[in-house]
């Protein structure tokens, strides 16, 4: 079944075209990756599945229907989380509560019970934290849940917002570049993280230059090169197309 | 806890060391700065949107509270009630569109919000007295008027725990996570599902109807008012005070109040270079603890363990 379509999907920067009439189905269950040069448009394609952009043109349907949010808290209340390139972490709470923090949408409570900590919301709490708990153990942080997050080294980071996205419990979850910045032993971890999602059932979408990665985990590859879609498919099947070994695979073996 | 065990041990203490009833008032100017300042470092230290303007949320507290009490004849806990939901109501209004401003931006917005109501009052002499001031009625519990310092000052140490208790569970709740976290990254906050417009906008209402229910309370409390607290200058005052004392720590704003409003109160020299005064700490502050007094001390503290 389809979980995310996009059709005719587009958006420009004063003339610039960014990303151009694109259309794509995500399925449900599916890692789904993006790959392309630099500058092709696979992190604006992540914004504008955020809501961190709005789109010059173009539709999106979740599940079947109209995607009607806006702001990007809308479209993670529809389900869709992210993590971030360049990190966006909490970096003024400890790990936990940034994990905790992920979880805002599970966590409704009113001003008047926050200010005066009903013992209802004292237990939502506990639950919170244990949840939050087993997250950063899944992640493989549990050793830092209560460190400050700016103690926290790079590749810690990275894990933290892939716990963090999770905490939501999105059906659809984007990666951008998880691998980058990362060492060959930790970049396995990421893929072992990767196929864990996946054992959990949740849709992933991954924007990665780490070409082994992406070849390893996919089940489908969508290829874009200045802003358009260049070919999509299976990853034997994109890694044999002439095109993309031209635009992308073959200049990165030079 | 044990803060708040701590702070309510002070509040007990205190008197202990007040020798006569000028020593109760600087303390109860103390409490009633520092529950400004517990708000104010909501807004300030945990959801990171500066307020220039908070001065003004205190002159309509105590103006409002004032004209209501004395030119209407309201009693004057509803009179009370009302000011400091006019503050509320006025934060909201004007912040719905201010808070979609970051940064500089959003501090001179705050900044000219401020000094409009600082003018209103000034030059509106037929409500509010003008530049001269105006007395306003003592406070009233059910027909006993609330006169003297030492009951006062039990009034304000009560309030200041309870506020302090109300802000720690605020930041220990979701809602306070969601201020930290847009403070953190806006972005990232955002696609946690956090609506940041509207928590900002919470932090701001919130802290502006406490500044406005403290600014009623040193009205009746003092018995008469001038412009003089509803200034810009009062506004930079609250703003270092919470800076000083450590931005996203609610008993550093306690701490900030306290000694920045009393060390001009006890050192009479300082009076008429106060702003000096204040120019200077915030600048050390800056430059020496940039996170502020309480936050260094306490660093300080783990690293000797």
């Amino acid at each position: 079944m389809s979980l995310l379509r996009a059709e005719g999907l587009a958006k420009e920067f004063g003339g610039v075209r960014a990303v151009e009439g694109l259309d794509f189905e995500i399925r449900e269950g599916q890692v789904f990756s993006v790959i392309g040069p630099n500058g092709a448009g696979k992190t604006t394609l992540l914004n504008l599945l955020t809501g961190i952009y709005r789109p010059s043109a173009g539709r999106l349907w979740l599940a079947g229907r109209a995607l009607a949010a806006r702001a990007p808290h809308q479209f993670a209340a529809a389900g869709i989380g992210r993590t971030f390139q360049n990190l966006q972490i909490f970096f003024n709470m400890s790990a936990l509560e940034n994990v905790m923090a992920g979880r805002h949408l599970h966590e409704r409570c009113g001003l008047l019970a926050a200010l005066a900590r009903t013992p209802r919301l004292a237990r939502a709490e506990r639950d919170c934290r244990r949840l939050a708990r087993e997250l950063l153990e899944f992640v493989g942080l549990a050793a830092y849940a209560d460190a400050p997050a700016d103690s926290l080294p790079y590749g810690a980071l990275k894990r933290l917002e892939i716990a963090r996205a999770l905490a939501a419990e999105p059906r659809l979850l984007l990666l951008d570049e998880p691998a980058a910045g990362l060492n060959p032993s930790e970049i396995r971890g990421i893929d072992g993280l990767i196929q864990g999602l996946a054992k959990r059932g949740i849709t992933v979408v991954l924007v990665e230059h780490n070409m082994k990665l992406v070849m390893g985990v996919s089940d489908h590859v969508l290829v874009l090169d200045y802003g358009r879609k260049l070919a999509e498919g299976a990853p034997e099947a994109v890694r044999g197309d002439p095109r993309v070994i031209e635009a992308y695979l073959g200049g990165a073996e030079h | 806890m044990r803060g708040l065990l701590a702070l309510a041990a002070v509040v007990l203490l205190a008197p202990l060391a007040l020798a006569n009833n000028y020593h109760y008032e600087i303390a109860i100017l103390v409490g009633l700065n520092a529950i400004v300042c517990v708000g104010l470092n909501l807004l300030i230290g945990y959801a990171g949107q500066v307020s220039l303007g908070h001065a003004g949320f205190f002159g309509i507290g105590a103006y409002g509270s004032a004209i209501l009490a004395a030119r209407y004849g309201w009693p004057p806990l509803a009179s009370l009630a009302a000011a400091t939901a006019a503050a509320a109501l006025l934060a909201w209004v004007v912040g719905r569109p201010i808070l979609r401003l970051r940064g500089h931006y959003l501090a001179m917005a705050t900044l000219g919000l401020g000094i409009i109501i600082s003018i209103v009052i000034t030059t509106e002499d037929r409500y509010t007295g003008g530049p001269d001031g105006m007395s306003v009625p003592p406070l009233a519990l059910a027909g006993f008027a609330l006169s003297g310092e030492r009951a006062w000052y039990w009034l304000v140490g009560a309030l200041l725990v309870a506020t302090v208790w109300l802000s720690l569970n605020l930041i220990d709740s979701p809602v306070g996570r969601a201020l930290r976290a847009l403070h953190g990254s806006e972005v990232a906050a955002e696609v946690a599902g956090i609506d940041s417009a509207r928590h900002k906008l919470l932090a701001f209402v919130l802290s502006a109807a406490i500044a406005g229910l403290a600014g009623a309370l040193t009205a009746h409390y003092a018995g008469f008012i001038t412009p003089g607290k509803a200034t810009f200058l009062h506004s930079i005052e609250l703003v270092v005070m919470v800076v000083f004392g450590g931005m996203a720590s609610t008993f550093g704003a306690v701490v900030g109040a306290a000694v920045l409003t009393a060390l001009p109160q006890l050192l009479t020299v300082f009076k008429e270079y106060e702003m000096v005064v204040f120019g200077g700490v915030m600048m050390l502050t800056m430059i020496f603890m940039p996170t502020g007094l309480v936050p260094t001390l306490a660093m300080l503290a783990r690293r000797r363990r």
